[in-house]
């Protein structure tokens, strides 16, 4: 694992503001181009050394483009124009003369504020982070550009305003930002600039304002890693162990070499790459590589056998990550006592884009083209693999067709492998550059590893003879997704991961007699944060294990919930709310059901009610999802809505049929046949409610999943009493 | 080999292999990028183009097969049909990654260019096909009928 530590970055801010050339940035929309927004229709050429830049977030073009830089990478969330909407209103610029585009990899200027000294995009984070950094960003311009203007008038800043991206004196006359910018720049910066108060918000939380990027998205524009072409660009794809952990033993390339197109086959520590002058002849040819791999590192156990193993251990007292009161007393005079296990599948993220990179390497710097999701990361690994310093990495991040994780990678091996192939054809090739692009197939993707890991959790819950909840004992088995990451010292505590058991440490439930024990397991098989991390599955055991003791104390689903969460007002709030708008109590047609689940994650509180029908056979279709959300500042409600509406398709596709299994350590599963995503047929429709908030902005990118899947276990419960606790739902019918 | 294949109306020579996927085709040597990859099995539809107006799954066509038919890309896509979708689709705000999309609006286009009022039903059988990993699928469903309004108003 590379050691991670943060060298002084490139570049510095200088204080009183810079005039910047800009190169890339400012070149209009064009192959390998991150910049959308209204340069995605005009695609204005670049104007050159005019470009200003205030500080490292705003640029002010001379036509009055005001360019945001996005520090996150925005991978369908939204988040590019929810940074840019921040800038934006703080700015009093009108939106049709906002554009985006994402930052360069410098943690100096760009880390994560929530991370330290990591610039990265996850944990529901861009927005709760960069919230007060960007609005600052916007005013500390604002500011400078009102300056200017009264200094062009003769007259002080208090005769300027500025709405909608004009700058108007006292007297009528008008000023755009482009005509002052110059000037602007050159001003001191304000330490302190005023923030408006939120009466005062024009963007922020305004109802139907498009993303930026929609319109590009509506035509296919070029704008992922897929659609980037360098001149002389090689296409690699890699044959990757098919057990984890293998490595290869010999290979014969003849069969390969033979495809029309390829030009190289090169040995790298990943594996065998396959270099191609395009795309198909890479794939096709990487099939027919025949090599020899040694297994006698690899994982060469099966899921059932993980799955024996894992419940074997729920069996036995597991290492303490929580303990109030005395459970075990509790339980043993409890009236009755609920005892159920849980078994959760390795799950792949399957981004819709397969994983992709572009590299270039002359022997002293490298650059980089990819959804980068943890710049830092991929600048070290990168500079780690070819001898060159971190600050000699620059990486353009693209936009992502989707990650939910996959991209966020604690070892970066998806920019660390194109490193690899790089530095190899360095060296075969005498030095010359040489443009590389890595190209997965669905394939890769499904049997890559990088999984959601397995879970097995065991849990006993007592209630007394009144229908109280007197104790609950919560064992959790599976592996750390961080221990040997550089995310460990900040998330792993007392060898307890935090992602293993959060949604059940700390639980909000007024539980009196509580012990949660962890048995953390080593496998072979690399685990990862998938959309909403370990509340994937905490979220679904404590959500179905309260309707189990709703049922077993006579007690209303959501009656039990505001019972032992009335100390806990957020929850309730959105509790209520969604139990409102679903109709929570009134009847139902014949064949439907409802389920209520309610979740925090990433501090913000989502809850759900579920309705589902049944068919003559006894299968169910989830058709109605009512969602009530409490994210504190709505900046973007439409957004938001859309992010519950994902979360949850997310959540009930992968609980529907997803799981990826092993057999002798190699995945069963390859691609969309055998690891069928949710389909239109199976979404439900979705109604999201916010609730009005003036609490600092969360996160709403997983916090829309967790509770998903227990609604509509719940659902299923309520109409069938069947419980689901093996996960997905297609294994009912085996029991 | 060179083929001549007929797309968005022009006709164009690719020097490929005859097993080639028309996918990696029109994206590598004709540069027609908005046409995406996304599993290479005919499984998600991310890849749709129009064969003689057929929505067709580009990535397991070989280019030996596809002779003297009309290739129609999302960049060659129009008419009334066309038009609605993507303004419903901006309208209604449905990409979020917005990589499956251009397949999502050719298979859109197609189904109102043969149904123009289609119920629900109708949509999940004409859409079924097309995968969406963000699951927009709730706002795909409101556009397309949103279109269907559009052109009949």
């Amino acid at each position: 694992m590379t050691v991670l530590k943060n060298k002084a970055d490139t570049l510095s801010v200088n204080r009183r503001g810079f005039l910047i050339a800009m190169g890339g940035a400012g070149a209009g929309l064009m192959i390998g181009s991150s910049l959308i927004g209204k340069a995605a229709e005009a695609a204005t050429p670049a104007t050159g050394a005019a470009d200003v830049q205030f500080n490292p977030f705003v640029i002010v073009k001379p036509d009055n483009t005001v360019v945001v830089l996005s520090k996150h990478l925005d991978k369908g969330q939204g988040t590019a124009s929810g940074l840019a909407t921040l800038v934006a209103d703080e700015l009093d610029a009108a939106w049709d003369q906002v554009e985006v585009t994402f930052a360069p990899a410098n943690a100096a200027l760009y880390n994560n504020l929530q991370w330290g000294p990591y610039q990265g995009t996850g944990g529901s984070s861009a927005i709760p982070n960069s919230f007060m950094q960007y609005r600052k960003a916007g005013a500390t311009a604002k500011a400078m550009l009102v300056e200017a203007a009264a200094r062009r008038w003769g007259t002080t800043a208090d005769r300027v305003t500025v709405r909608e991206g004009v700058l108007t004196h006292s007297s009528g006359e008008t000023l755009a930002f482009g005509d002052v910018a110059a000037e602007a720049a050159g001003l001191p910066v304000p330490e302190d600039p005023v923030l408006k108060t939120p009466d005062q918000f024009t963007l922020i939380g305004k109802e139907d304002l498009p993303r930026l990027d929609v319109k590009p998205k509506t035509v296919g524009a070029p704008i992922f890693t897929l659609d980037v072409k360098r001149d002389g660009m090689l296409v690699a794809a890699i044959a990757r162990s098919p057990k984890f952990g293998g490595a290869v033993a010999s290979f014969d390339a003849t069969e390969a070499k033979a495809v029309n197109g390829v030009v190289d086959v090169v040995q790298i520590p990943a594996g065998i790459a396959v270099l191609a002058t395009s795309t198909w002849p890479a794939l096709k040819a990487k099939d027919l590589l025949d090599i020899e791999w040694d297994f006698s590192a690899a994982e060469t156990r099966g899921t059932d056998r993980i799955l024996a193993e894992y419940r074997s251990l729920a069996g036995t007292p597991g290492q303490v990550f929580q303990q109030d009161g005395d459970s075990e007393a509790a339980l043993a005079g409890a009236a009755q006592v609920i005892e159920s296990e849980f078994t959760f599948p390795f799950l792949a993220h399957a981004p819709m884009e397969p994983l992709d990179v572009v590299i270039e390497f002359d022997g002293k710097t490298a650059e980089i083209w990819t959804g980068s999701q943890l710049q830092t990361v991929d600048q070290y690994v990168t500079s780690a693999t070819l001898g060159i310093e971190p600050t000699d990495v620059k990486i353009n991040t693209l936009w992502a067709g989707g990650s939910f994780g996959r991209r966020a990678i604690y070892d970066s091996h998806i920019v660390g492998e194109a490193a690899q192939i790089a530095k190899a054809l360095h060296l075969k090739n005498g030095g010359k550059k040489q443009p590389i692009k890595v190209q997965w197939s669905r394939e890769d993707d499904i049997k890559g590893g990088y999984y959601r890991p397995m879970y097995v959790h065991r849990v006993r819950a007592g209630i007394d003879a009144e229908g109280r909840l007197v104790g609950w004992h919560h064992r959790i088995v599976g592996q750390s997704i961080l221990t040997g990451t550089p995310f460990e010292a900040a998330l792993v505590h007392n060898g307890i991961d935090h992602t293993s058991v959060e949604g059940v440490m700390g639980s909000p439930y007024a539980i009196p007699n509580f012990t949660g024990e962890l048995h953390t397991t080593k496998v072979g098989v690399p685990g990862l944060w998938w959309r909403a991390v370990g509340h994937t599955h905490t979220a679904y055991v404590m959500e179905t294990m309260l309707d189990e003791i709703a049922a077993a104390a006579g007690k209303d689903p959501v009656a039990l919930r505001r019972e032992l969460l009335k100390d806990s007002p957020r929850h309730l709030g959105v509790l209520n709310l969604a139990a409102e708008k679903a109709g929570w109590g009134t009847p139902l047609p014949a064949g439907k059901a409802r389920g209520v689940a309610v979740h925090k994650s990433f501090e913000s509180y989502v809850a759900q009610v579920a309705e589902v029908s049944f068919d003559a056979e006894g299968d169910f279709k989830v058709d109605r999802v009512v969602c009530a959300v409490d994210c504190g500042v709505a900046v973007n409600p439409d957004n938001i809505r859309a992010q519950m509406e994902g979360g949850i398709g997310y959540g009930i596709g992968h609980a529907l049929r997803n799981e990826i299994t092993l057999t002798d350590g190699e995945v069963d599963q390859s691609n969309f046949h055998d690891y069928e995503p949710m389909r239109i047929s199976d979404m439900p429709t979705v109604e999201t409610h916010i609730l009005a908030s003036a609490a600092a902005p969360t996160g709403v990118g997983e916090p829309g999943t967790p509770p998903a899947a227990p609604a509509v276990a719940n659902a299923v419960f309520s109409a069938t009493g069947e419980r689901l606790r093996t996960l997905p739902f297609s294994k009912r019918s085996l029991g | 080999m060179a083929f001549q294949l007929k797309v968005n109306g022009d006709t164009r020579a690719v020097d490929v292999d005859g097993d080639t996927p028309l996918l990696w085709a029109l994206r590598d040597e004709l540069d027609l990028t908005d046409t995406k990859f996304g599993c290479g099995i005919a499984m998600c539809g991310a890849c749709t183009v129009y064969v003689d107006g057929f929505p067709t799954r580009s990535c397991v066509t070989m280019v030996d097969s596809v002779g003297d038919s009309e290739i129609t890309t999302i960049d060659g896509l129009e008419g009334k049909a066309a038009e609605a979708v993507q303004k419903a689709w901006n309208d209604l705000q449905v990409p979020q990654c917005g990589y499956c999309q251009s397949g999502q609006i050719m298979a859109a286009a197609s189904l109102l260019a043969e149904t123009p009022k289609p119920s629900d039903a109708d949509i999940d059988a004409a859409m079924d096909g097309n995968v969406c990993r963000c699951a927009t699928y709730h706002r795909i469903r409101a556009a397309i009928h949103r279109a269907a309004d559009m052109m009949e108003g």
